[in-house]
Order: structure tokens, then C-alpha cells, then sequence
């Protein structure tokens, strides 16, 4: 009987998979982040992005330079996507501390609740007042320009936005009777926790991770152009963008192409986490 | 008057919270400060003497008590390492232009999101509702530094409809070289608050008392009227949680037009490593948003009774 069982009704991740593959926002997100994937792996670039050619600085988009050369003569294409390496690196890395310590803050304050919960709102009350991108600038300030002090930075206070939302899910799932049932049948707050609702808020924290990594990934390339965040001569969007601003009225390509190769990586994030949540219905 | 007593209570740890925050901030990462300030070059009796001077070298209690001292009992946010100048001083001088912008962008933002928000929750499901919640989706991945150069591209160097840097003086001047840096901000914020703003507002146009409303054959627009003013309680709210994001955006966009407002001030600090400077300005900017969070909690106390009652 069980053998006929799993042939007619199939396992819930085959079912999952059957639903993500018909929605079409997860494939066409699914298949940028593949493509940006590829290019920041692979790196692909036709020239050097590091040689310098002074004879043809600032050319305009050509056959041979796609998107132009900057004002060193570096091939403008090549940049920007050995810019892909190193902007999608920096903002996935950056979002694995805050993605970890904002689940569990989230779970154990909105699980144990009382003065521990207190304490827990009180702290994101007060990271919150602060306009975000001056919390990140000031400990970008402290800890020092480049990678190094965007990861301090976004292991200070990345987590609020995860543990915002996990706690408030996590509260909601407390007041339906099964947790209570699970501890009430001898389970431990530790198996409570971890093994039930654990999983039940993960997908909710997985759909705000690709958010999170899209506004890393913007900070990061903000950071690059205020000059605090990657150093040059490392290729970045940002400072890409920066360089370009000197010359913008009459080149106009040096700034605007990279800034195409940010929003083409950020809607495939978008895209990504809008289809999951619609696959694991969490709208 | 009870609810007025309770939100000015609920402050109080949060106030105490950032000033705590901002002390700590500096100390807690690795490094140290006065070396970071002295750069590569600095001797070990440079670096004693910056310490000396910015009281590192007392114990961190003193430390704190010093500065919770200056902070709540002398309103004194330190002192400039470059200019000698009060901190407070030098903020308060740049922070017209910048709330200048700030209302400016609130405005904007306010007229581009609500006519959008209204424009897809009464198309809900329509390729106008896909639209709208599309192009966010766009816009949320744009650095708002870069629409504010393309914008100075098309409406600066191509259109010349605008002044594309600095602060103009001269009559209406000031305010015409705004127009340009408070819509980028504009630009910025709207996604979000469009797509926030059209769950409130399909929420509003499923109450009974649109349904009664349209039962009794009113115009559309008349319908729609009643609906806006419904919700102008979410629009204030949801503008009140991200009123520090927006402050945020704004300094950058101030280097972006070259305005010499609080973001310029941040950031020549930042170059100059005036870290008494920086860590005010962050100061500053966290009380500011906890009292406009405040007052947009009564705004929002003050259109809805329900709230006070509750």
C-alpha cells in the first residue's frame, strides 16, 4: 500500500520543485543570477581590466570596446565584469554573519519572550533610529575603508532586519497550539526550537536573505563611489562610477554602463526572492 | 493624555539606547582610533598625546561617564579634532540645507507613491497593477547615486532645465537647485512605499464602508476621495519607519549635486578623520529620527482614534 502511496501523492520536495518550476518570476531570476553567477566565476573578459592603454583613454562604445574605455585607457566591459567577482563576493559574505546571528536572536527572543524579548526590542529600537547607511559609514570609518570593514559593519547590524521579521513570525507560530503540544509532550526548548520552528521560519528568512544580499550589494557599490568601501585599483561598480562623474556631461558611458551591470544583478536578485516567496506561498 | 505619557516613556530607553550605541560603536571595533587617525606616519608618543586628548586613555567607565555627562547635562556632542569648533556647532550650521532637501524629497515621494499605490490597488490584477509593481522592482535595485547622475544627464547637460550642482543663490534659486537631488531621493523611497502603501490601500478598499459606498452609486472619484483619506494613516506611518533610510539617502545624494549640507560635512570628516565630528553627526541623526518617529506616531494618533483607544 505504502509503495502505491508515494507513486500517486509525491514528496513534498518533488511537489515544491514541479511549483517552482511553473512560476516565472523564480526562472527568470533563477536564470540572471545564473548568467551573473557564470561571469563573476568564470570572468570572462575580453582585455585585461587592469591594462592601461593612455593613447585611447575615454573612447566612446565600439566594436572593439563595447562599452567604451575609461580615463586610463582600461577596457570599460572588462571592469565591469571582474566588478561582478568582486561586488556579488563582498555582499554574499557579508550577508552570512548577519542571515545566522539574526535567525537565532530572532527565534530565541520570540520564543522565550519576557525580559530577554524586551531586551532584543530595545536593541533593534535603537539600531533602527539610526539612518542605516550612516551606521555602516561610521563603522566603515572606525574599522577601516575596503572589505574588511564592510563585513564588521554588517555583522554589527545586518542582523535587525532578520530578527525583526523571524521574531514577529516566530511569535505568531507560538500562539497556535502545536508548540505548546510539542513542548507539552516532553520535547525540550532546544528540539521545540531547532527542529519545528526552525523550519517553519526558514523560508521566510531565505526569501529576506536575497533582499538582503540586493541591498549589501547597493551599500557596497554606495560605499565604492563615497570612496569607503573597495579600494581602487580593484575593479568596483562603484568606484567605476565615481571615476566616471568627472567626466559625465561630455562621456557620458563611463558612469552609466556599470551602473547597468548593478540593477541587471539586483533584479535577478528581486526576482529570485519575489518567485520563492511565491512558491513557498509565504503571500 | 495617558497615550502622549506612554510614547514619550517608550523614548527613553531608545534615547538612552543611541547615545549608548554611538559611544560604543567607535571603541567596540577592532582597532584603535587614534591610530587610525594619525595614519601610517604616527609615533607611539603621537598617538599617547591623541589619547590624551580625546580622553582614550581614561578607563572606559570614566569614558562613559564623561560623555553621558557632556551629552544629557551640557548638550555637549564634543569637539572638533580639525577646527576646534563644537561638534554641535558645526552640525546645526549644516543641518538647514539638509532638511531643506529632506521635506523637499518628503513631498516628492508622497506625490509620486500615493497616486501610484491608488493607481494599482483600484487595478488590482491589471497589467496596470503588474506595472506599477514591476517597475519598483527596478528601481529597488538601482543605486539612487547613480539615478541622480543619469537624471543630471538627461535633465542637466541634455534638457538644461535645471541646475545640476551645488546651491544656486538668488531668488527661488536655492530651492530650484533642490528640485533635482529631492527627486532622486524621491525616487529612492517610492518603491518601497508603493508597494507597502497598495496592501494598505486594498485592505481600505475591501472595508464595508466602500462596499456600502459603492452599493449607493457614487462616482468613482467620490469613492476614491474617501478611500485617500483612509489612507493617509498608513502613508503617514509607513513615511515615520522609513524617515532614517530616507535621511540616509539624502546625505548621499548631497555628494552626487555637491550640496554642502550634514552629508558633505560626514563625509569631508571621514577624509580628514575628525572622529568627534562623525560620531555627532551620527548622534544627531539618531535623535532626529526618534523625535520625528515620535511625532509621526501622534500624527498618526491624532487621524485615527482608534490608535489612541487602543
Amino acid at each position: 500500500m505504502t509503495g502505491t502511496a508515494t507513486r500517486t501523492v509525491p514528496r513534498p520536495g518533488v511537489r515544491w520543485l514541479r511549483r517552482a518550476l511553473r512560476n516565472p518570476t523564480l526562472i527568470a531570476g533563477a536564470v540572471i543570477m545564473l548568467v551573473v553567477l557564470a561571469l563573476a566565476v568564470f570572468s570572462p573578459t575580453p582585455y585585461d581590466p587592469f591594462a592601461q592603454d593612455l593613447d585611447h583613454g575615454l573612447d566612446p562604445p565600439s566594436p572593439a570596446h563595447w562599452f567604451g574605455t575609461d580615463q586610463l585607457g582600461r577596457d570599460i566591459l572588462s571592469r565591469v565584469v571582474a566588478a561582478t567577482g568582486t561586488d556579488l563576493r563582498i555582499a554574499v559574505l557579508a550577508a552570512v554573519v548577519p542571515f545566522v546571528v539574526g535567525l537565532a536572536v530572532g527565534l530565541v527572543s520570540g520564543y522565550a519572550g519576557g525580559w530577554l524579548d524586551w531586551i532584543v526590542g530595545r536593541v533593534v529600537d535603537t539600531f533602527v533610529a539610526f539612518p542605516f547607511y550612516v551606521l555602516v559609514i561610521v563603522v566603515v570609518f572606525a574599522a577601516g575603508t575596503g572589505e574588511r570593514g564592510i563585513y564588521v559593519a554588517y555583522a554589527l547590524v545586518g542582523w535587525i532586519s532578520y530578527a525583526r521579521v523571524i521574531r514577529a513570525k516566530t511569535r505568531s507560530l507560538c500562539r497556535q497550539g502545536w508548540v505548546e503540544a510539542a513542548y507539552g509532550g516532553g520535547l525540550s526548548h532546544t528540539r521545540v526550537v531547532g527542529r519545528h520552528l526552525l523550519p517553519n521560519v526558514l523560508p521566510q528568512a531565505v526569501v529576506l536573505l536575497m533582499t538582503e544580499i540586493l541591498l549589501i550589494m547597493v551599500a557596497v557599490v554606495t560605499l565604492g563611489y563615497l570612496g569607503l568601501g573597495v579600494q581602487p585599483p580593484t575593479p568596483d561598480w562603484g568606484t567605476m562610477i565615481s571615476d566616471g562623474q568627472l567626466f559625465l556631461t561630455t562621456k557620458w558611458w563611463v558612469s552609466t554602463l556599470p551602473g547597468l551591470a548593478v540593477v541587471t544583478t539586483g533584479v535577478g536578485l528581486s526576482l529570485l526572492g519575489d518567485g520563492l516567496a511565491d512558491v513557498w506561498r509565504l503571500r | 493624555m495617558r497615550w502622549v505619557g506612554r510614547s514619550l516613556l517608550s523614548v527613553v530607553p531608545v534615547v538612552v539606547g543611541v547615545v549608548l550605541c554611538v559611544f560604543f560603536l567607535i571603541r567596540i571595533v577592532p582597532g584603535d582610533p587614534a591610530a587610525m587617525i594619525l595614519g601610517d606616519q604616527a609615533t607611539q608618543a603621537s598617538i599617547d598625546a591623541l589619547h590624551e586628548q580625546l580622553g582614550l586613555d581614561l578607563p572606559l567607565g570614566t569614558q562613559l561617564w564623561n560623555w553621558l555627562v557632556g551629552v544629557f547635562a551640557r548638550g555637549d556632542i564634543g569637539t572638533s579634532l580639525i577646527t576646534s569648533q563644537p561638534v554641535a556647532g558645526l552640525v546645526w550650521s549644516r543641518a538647514g540645507i539638509t532638511a531643506g532637501l529632506v521635506l523637499l524629497a518628503v513631498g516628492f515621494t508622497v506625490l509620486l507613491a500615493v497616486p501610484l499605490a491608488l493607481l494599482a490597488a483600484t487595478h488590482a490584477g491589471s497589467w496596470l497593477d503588474q506595472l506599477v509593481r514591476v517597475v519598483p522592482t527596478i528601481g529597488m535595485a538601482m543605486p539612487a547615486f547613480w539615478v541622480g547622475l543619469l537624471l543630471i544627464l538627461v535633465f542637466g547637460v541634455n534638457l538644461h532645465w535645471l541646475p545640476v550642482g551645488g546651491v544656486g543663490t538668488g531668488p527661488g534659486e536655492p530651492l530650484r537647485s533642490l528640485v533635482l537631488p529631492a527627486f532622486t531621493v524621491a525616487l529612492g523611497m517610492s518603491p518601497p512605499l508603493v508597494r507597502s502603501l497598495r496592501e494598505q490601500l486594498l485592505e481600505v478598499l475591501d472595508a464595508d464602508f466602500v462596499v456600502t459606498l459603492r452599493a449607493a452609486r457614487l462616482p468613482r472619484w467620490r469613492v476614491n476621495s474617501h478611500v485617500l483619506r483612509n489612507a493617509a494613516v498608513p502613508t503617514v506611518s509607513l513615511l515615520g519607519l522609513n524617515i532614517a533610510y530616507l535621511i540616509g539617502g539624502t546625505l548621499v545624494i548631497e555628494k552626487v549635486f555637491a550640496i554642502n549640507g550634514m552629508g558633505a560635512l560626514l563625509f569631508s570628516s571621514i577624509s580628514s578623520r575628525d572622529f568627534p565630528v562623525v560620531q555627532g553627526i551620527a548622534l544627531v541623526l539618531a535623535l532626529v529620527v526618534v523625535v520625528v518617529s515620535l511625532l509621526t506616531e501622534a500624527l498618526v494618533a491624532l487621524l485615527d482614534p482608534r490608535i489612541r483607544a487602543a
